[in-house]
């Protein structure tokens, strides 16, 4: 496979670990977090922690956007679609979440609710066109990446007088989330690993500011395996010589300024929420979109009276300190008995970007006897 | 152009009722299609003369959508399918039969493009639709159409296969390319176009399994990954055996259009369904005269070893699978937990 094989290449993966092995001092430690769940399992998918010492330690973060979404947020796209009569259209890892009463999408569709899996909202702009006597929603989810798509498919709607489309938006952006994982006590990170795609769309200038701020250095990494250790062995040599910098591993794809036309989008169709509920983060300011008022029309929350309601997470599922960086899966009871990729109890054993769902999957054995061991 | 195959028509529920449509939709379709001496005797139940021995016995539901797919139709699915089943046995194939859920309101031309090709791929397999049965739903009680096939076969002499013979230090072989099936209907279905077409490759395998056999009787286990794909077929045979199995995710071959679509769509091919594959466990000293082959067969061009059988697993643990990935670290290799999904970001 042109363009991608390259970078999975072992014979260069071999030289990359040796010089971080090399490079990497012995009498100290280092932490780093990737931000996005796309790295978490890229980095269980191909075994990247057997390539570099024990000292150099993976922190997975808050980059999934299924896991930090809310279960009251989880509850309210429910209620739209057996309350409300709705179809709602959703990208594929939401089906499986579990929100309230362990109710989630697959249980909500085989008793009734209308719920279709879509791989764009383009498609739920088509279930709009062919469904003239229904109310189609879109699951509006994701970081910077998916935002813009949302936003085209509102456009889109507004231009061809789509009266049956609105989106449930549930947007969420980047660097807040980063500071916010910064600002908060019990976690030690010496540096990020930068997202690959929400940087083609904001660009690296934009952890320019967080950067300076909170003075960890950031290196923008590709999904790809040599990536992630080019862009590791990156993060050692700024620890070691000081530095704390936005250095872009990623410049094949990600620029300073990023995708410009998709920001304009963005801008155009979307607002800063105040503050919105994170699960593991909590609130956290200015890090959310909602739909702009002159877009009101496409906007789910403004169209349907969404209920008031208490969703309650499951008490011992350990998420959201998983998702703050401040424990790994072994340090929850329930991984791998009671909560499995079958049988989630949290998000974050379900999403194709979750840290149990990568640890289960590709480390199970290991993990399970570290749990032991401990008891 | 027989009688009942008039432009426009459809299966009517009266097709299925007993009566002269039945009669005509059997005799100018399904017989017309499938001849050979044993259904043409016309018993409502078919007559096989076979030898004294061990038979193995399969059986498949086929509810494909869409029915007729690049690469084939739920037709020659359904032959191949109960064909590989039995080959799996480690047996020939004798016979097979097959019975029809028909939806009203489906196109006779389509059910005769599917019976015809169901012909086709008995007869190009050399084993005969012995016997059959044919159902008519109301609209909306099936989608289109369903086909079950059983089939029987005679395992030969000094043949054993079985998941308890498999034991520590056996080579693991795949007969091709992964994920060819899954993600030729994938595209189908969900309207992608990834330029090129990826076409199913579902196929008989039993001649193939015939001659690997013949080559080799000590041959342990002969699996065909089709749901869930290399990854649930092996899980399945390290726990049956309690041993461990290490893969080598280098050696395992994917055609590189099977390797793009997956990763545009955030799939694995190991875990993706295949009609016309087969793992072959067998001693290690007869992995390169059994490769040959299979390369030697259209089938087993592609024919690979892609890993080996570890130590027997602790009393009381499942048996472990393991992959030595492309850039040399190590991880599990899982069951698919639900249906593959998509990323989204």
């Amino acid at each position: 496979m042109k363009y991608v094989s390259e970078f999975r290449d072992p014979a260069l993966a071999q030289s990359l670990a040796t010089a971080i092995a090399r490079e990497a001092d012995p009498a100290r430690s280092y932490a780093f977090m990737e931000f996005c769940g796309g790295h978490t399992h890229a980095i269980f998918r191909y075994g990247v922690q057997d390539l570099v010492p024990s000292n150099v330690r993976f922190v997975h973060g808050p980059g999934c956007p299924v896991c930090v979404l809310p279960m009251r947020r989880l509850d309210d796209a429910l209620e739209l679609a057996e309350r409300h009569g709705v179809i709602l259209a959703t990208y594929g890892d939401m089906m499986r979440v579990p929100g309230s009463g362990r109710r989630s999408m697959l249980t909500a569709r085989s008793a009734g609710a209308d719920i279709r899996m879509v791989y764009s909202p383009l498609d739920a702009l088509a279930l709009a066109r062919d469904n003239p006597d229904r109310q189609v929603v879109f699951m509006g989810i994701g970081f910077e990446t998916t935002t813009p798509a949302t936003g085209m498919a509102i456009l889109t709607a507004r231009a061809q007088g789509l009266a049956n489309f609105s989106v449930f938006c549930n947007h969420v952006l980047t660097p807040p989330a980063m500071a916010h994982v910064l600002a908060a006590p019990g976690v030690a990170l010496d540096g990020f690993l930068g997202p690959s795609h929400v940087s083609t769309v904001i660009g690296a200038g934009a952890y320019r500011p967080l950067v300076a701020h909170y003075g960890r250095p950031l290196v923008i990494a590709g999904f790809e395996p040599l990536d992630v250790l080019q862009s590791v062995l990156m993060l050692i040599r700024q620890v070691n010589e000081g530095r704390q910098e936005v250095e872009n591993q990623y410049s094949r794809v990600v620029t300073e300024a990023g995708n410009t036309k998709a920001q304009g989008v963005i801008e155009e169709v979307f607002a800063l929420r105040e503050t919105f509920e994170w699960r593991g983060l909590g609130s956290v300011p200015d890090s959310a979109r909602a739909i702009r008022p002159e877009l009101a029309d496409f906007d789910a929350e403004a169209r349907f009276a969404i209920s008031e309601k208490q969703s309650r997470e499951v008490k011992s599922c350990e998420c959201p300190a998983i998702l703050r960086g401040v424990k790994q899966p072994k340090d929850c009871k329930l991984f791998g008995k009671a909560c499995t990729p079958e049988t989630p109890m949290g998000a974050c054993m379900v999403s194709s970007e979750g840290s149990c769902a990568a640890y289960y999957t590709y480390r199970r054995v290991e993990t399970m006897a570290e749990m032991e061991a401990a008891e | 152009m027989s009688g009942i195959l008039r432009p426009g028509a459809a299966v009517e529920m009266a097709h299925g009722g007993g009566g002269m449509a039945t009669t005509r939709l059997i005799r100018e379709i399904f017989a017309r299609h499938f001849a050979n001496p044993i259904l043409d005797q016309g018993h409502d139940a078919a007559r096989l003369n076979l030898p004294h021995g061990r038979i193995v016995m399969s059986t498949d539901a086929h509810v494909i959508s869409p029915l007729e797919f690049p690469g084939g139709d739920i037709g020659s699915l359904a032959v191949h399918g109960t064909i590989n089943d039995v080959a799996m046995g480690g047996a020939v194939p004798v016979a097979l039969s097959a019975a029809f859920i028909i939806e009203e309101g489906l196109p006779l031309e389509t059910l005769d493009h599917i019976a015809a090709s169901m012909g086709a791929a008995a007869r190009k397999a050399s084993v005969p639709i012995a016997t059959g049965d044919t159902k008519v739903v109301e609209r909306g009680a099936a989608d289109g159409l369903f086909i079950t096939t059983t089939g029987i076969g005679l395992i030969p002499e000094g043949i054993e296969i079985a998941p308890e013979r498999i034991a520590p230090g056996m080579a693991i072989l795949l007969s091709g390319t992964l994920g060819d099936h899954g993600v030729a209907i994938l595209s189908q279905r969900q309207g992608l176009a990834f330029g090129t077409t990826i076409e199913s490759d579902s196929a008989a395998l039993h001649r193939m399994v015939g001659d690997m056999l013949a080559a080799a009787p000590s041959i342990a286990c002969l699996r065909d990954p089709t749901r869930g794909g290399l990854s649930a077929t092996l899980n399945e045979l390290a726990e049956a055996a309690g041993v461990s199995m290490t893969l080598k995710e280098a050696a395992i071959p994917v055609r590189p259009e099977v390797a793009g679509a997956c990763e545009l769509l955030g799939l694995d091919p190991i875990h993706i369904a295949n009609e016309g594959k087969l793992v072959c466990i067998c001693p290690p000293e007869q992995a390169e005269a059994v490769l040959n082959i299979m390369r030697a067969h259209p089938e087993g061009r592609d024919a690979a070893q892609i890993g080996a059988v570890g130590a027997h697993a602790a009393p009381g643990t499942p048996g472990l699978l393991r992959m030595e990935t492309l850039i040399g670290g190590m991880r599990v290799v899982d069951w698919l937990a639900g249906e593959q999904l998509p990323r989204i970001c």
